[in-house]
């Protein structure tokens, strides 16, 4: 898309607030709505665009796929994580209450993070789907 | 009220003609943008029910996320539907317009809609509501549901959207190296 110059223009302009937009679902979920989900996909329509953009080229320079699948797999694990954690803190699996002395504070540990993790798994899927499809119509 | 009725019905009218629309068009690309509009309109739908969550998913994923892996999908496979030709086939109507009239007829058995003492009113939804602010202190109770009451749910989600990007990774995420000559003709 090399002779886009007015989406390349306003592209620019957009991805960085579609970025700090995804993040603000992200932690802010606990308030209005939104949370990792919605902020995982949000955060990876920002790669969506700069791909569309810019190329896929472009993209693998910023993110590789394998860092991509290491951030998929870590936000499963970060999830699972907080489960054995409490676990291992003398509750059940994903009970928050133990995490802290204060339940209600660990509920919100608990929360916190397990959203983080929501949100990079998600987000690092749906940027690697993209690249995944997205190599594959490029001319060999 | 008679406003809000009317955003209803007319949302629910472009669905209709967007999903006939949907099955008539050929141009594949043309298709992929439908889909789009179509979920745009549902999410505006989600929107009026209250379900600004719901909303906010469908719009990103549904309007925006699939519509560029299909729009990818097409740059592998081109374009255009590879024409069929119609005939008329009489046990598939047959089917379709029996099933059709079943649901319609279980639809008198549904509970109406947006009633309090529905079963879904009645069963933990109270629960929840009640005792999400003392019990999580989270503002939210929809973040509330799903990372805490129903944090092994929504585990289990996050599992399946790992999987299915390993699924398409190990589908076409790396080109099959082509066995070289000596390799082939060894198993010849």
């Amino acid at each position: 898309m090399n002779d886009h110059l007015i989406l390349r223009v306003v592209g620019k302009f957009l991805i960085p607030y579609v970025m700090l937009f995804g993040l603000y679902v992200q932690f802010h979920g606990d308030f209005g709505p939104g949370g990792g989900f919605q902020a995982g996909v949000i955060f990876a329509s920002g790669f969506v665009i700069y791909t569309l953009l810019f190329g896929l080229r472009s993209t693998q320079q910023i993110v590789s796929e394998g860092f991509l699948r290491v951030i998929s797999a870590s936000g499963v694990l970060i999830y699972a994580g907080v489960g054995v954690a409490s676990m291992l803190m003398g509750g059940e699996f994903l009970n928050y209450n133990v995490l802290a002395a204060n339940p209600i504070a660990g509920q919100h540990i608990g929360i916190m993070v397990i959203e983080f993790g929501v949100g990079l798994t998600v987000a690092s899927t749906m940027t690697l789907l993209l690249m995944m499809f997205a190599e594959r119509g490029l001319p060999s | 009220m008679v406003l809000e009725h009317l955003i209803d019905i007319s949302l629910l009218v472009f669905l209709a003609v967007i999903s006939v629309a949907l099955l008539r068009i050929k141009d594949l690309f043309a298709a992929v943008m439908i889909f789009g509009i179509y979920s745009l309109t549902s999410a505006s739908l989600f929107m009026v029910l209250a379900a600004a969550d719901v909303a906010f998913t469908e719009a990103a994923v549904g309007a925006g996320i699939s519509t560029i892996l299909m729009l990818a999908t097409l740059s592998i496979t081109g374009r255009e539907e590879k024409t069929i030709e119609r005939k008329f086939k009489l046990l598939p109507l047959l089917i379709v317009s029996i099933t059709g009239a079943v649901l319609l007829y279980g639809i008198r058995d549904l509970p109406p809609f947006g009633d309090a003492g529905n079963p879904a009113q009645v069963h933990v939804a109270p629960r929840y509501i009640e005792q999400s602010p003392v019990e999580t202190d989270v503002p939210n109770i929809v973040t509330s549901v799903l990372a805490s009451y129903r944090g092994f749910d929504t585990l289990g989600e996050v599992v399946v959207i790992f999987t299915a990007g390993l699924g398409v990774a190990l589908i076409i995420g790396r080109r099959r190296r082509l066995p070289s000559k000596k390799e082939a003709s060894s198993h010849e």
